[in-house]
């Protein structure tokens, strides 16, 4: 995005306005599209997992970082490395169990909800943030990193902070010949 | 021309892209009197000289067309085989066209697959724990450097053996791959590309790669 420091190599920055609008035009259209809170958001987790499945090596070529030794490191790599990269924030990253592999990144700045105050009444369990989910789970699924994303709290609903929750599930394959 | 060739290969081990960027190897042709002063042997689906290397032809040099008509592996186009067409004093003279076979598309999806397994074979190999495939390959006319991605992507480069830099430019065909392959919304993962933009950069990437020299490129 057109404020995020560090991309050096970008000549032609787009502005950030036109960022959000986009999102706002494709979560509109998909409510008019679809009835129900779920249907839209199965949906926006789709696209984004179509997104997550490319960025993935965006992220990989661009950031250069080594592989993630623990589902921990994975966490803090998304939160500090990823989120700044294409969003220009950083969450803070929780363990929220004992097994290691639940993790909660708590948002405080949302680029995208910067101009929605509440969600409608009719629409009240939409997860307009969904793609990041979709985004977040498919790139961790092409790092063979089968995970579960899922928004556990909104501001846009009403609660306190936003927090999505990762929660990494066994490993998708036990392959004895690993990636470099 | 220090670079040359580039293999992309994908998870499964599939060959999606491939660049030849050598210029063509100098085919020698030749007329030629009875006796020949080669000795041609058939090998795979191919004539090939197995001695008398002379005059630019080398040993391993394949049969390429006999008197102006390519040759169909192991048959003239006319449908004889050349080792007969050849041993007969009467066809003589001929003029035989000679030069190094060049892989066809299908020999290089099956070296590609074959790379991949040995690259698998060769992180089981180690020593040690977690260890990375083969990373570069070395004879003494080219090194083969091999770049695997975290999502299991590998790009491969064939390159001049004093060619340095080649690492840069493994990691600088990953962000092109990133770009113009990925971000196409139309292109398929795990496919061919088929990506124009992905062609002409690549090329510009390998240009700029071989300027660099020996020396590798600046920062």
């Amino acid at each position: 995005m057109s404020r995020t420091p560090g991309r050096k190599q970008e000549n032609h920055k787009i502005s950030r306005e036109l960022l959000v609008l986009t999102y706002g035009a494709l979560v509109a259209q998909l409510c008019k599209d679809y009835e129900k809170d779920e249907d839209v958001n199965t949906c926006l987790d789709r696209m984004g997992y179509g997104i997550g499945v490319r960025l993935i090596d965006d992220f990989l070529a661009r950031s250069a970082v080594k592989k993630c030794r623990s589902y921990s490191e994975t966490a803090e790599m998304i939160a500090q490395v990823a989120f700044k990269m294409y969003l220009g924030v950083t969450p803070s990253v929780t363990c929220s169990s004992t097994a290691g592999n639940e993790f909660s990144l708590i948002l405080d700045k949302n680029p995208l909800v910067d101009f929605v105050e509440e969600l409608p009444a009719e629409r009240a369990s939409l997860c307009y943030c969904n793609l990041l989910c979709g985004v977040i789970r498919g790139a961790l699924e092409m790092v063979h990193l089968a995970a579960e994303v899922t928004f556990l709290q909104d501001r846009l609903k009403g609660d306190a902070v936003t927090e999505i929750g990762i929660t990494f599930l066994r490993k998708a394959e036990d392959r004895k010949h690993k990636r470099n | 021309m220090a670079i040359f060739s580039v293999y992309v290969v994908n998870k499964a081990g599939g060959l999606i892209y491939q660049l030849d960027h050598y210029a063509p190897r100098a085919d020698t042709e030749k007329t030629f009197s009875f006796p020949l002063d080669f000795v041609l042997r058939p090998h795979d689906e191919r004539v090939v000289v197995a001695f008398g290397q002379r005059d630019g032809v080398r040993v391993g040099h394949a049969v390429l067309a006999v008197n102006g008509a390519e040759v169909n592996g192991r048959f003239t186009a006319d449908g004889k085989d050349v080792l007969e067409f050849l041993s007969n004093p009467a066809n003589y003279p001929v003029s035989i066209r000679f030069g190094r076979h060049r892989l066809s598309s299908n020999e290089k999806l099956m070296l590609a697959s074959m790379f991949h397994s040995l690259f698998a074979i060769g992180s089981q190999l180690s020593p040690e724990v977690g260890s990375s495939g083969i990373e570069m390959l070395e004879t003494d006319t080219f090194k083969l450097h091999c770049f695997q991605t975290l999502t299991g992507i590998k790009f491969v480069v064939l390159a001049d053996p004093r060619q340095a830099g080649i690492d840069s430019l493994l990691r600088k065909i990953y962000e092109i791959y990133s770009d113009f392959a990925l971000k196409n919304p139309f292109y398929s993962l795990e496919m061919p590309i088929r990506c124009e933009l992905f062609d002409q950069n690549l090329k510009l990437a390998l240009e700029v790669a071989e300027k660099a020299g020996p020396f590798g490129p600046g920062s």
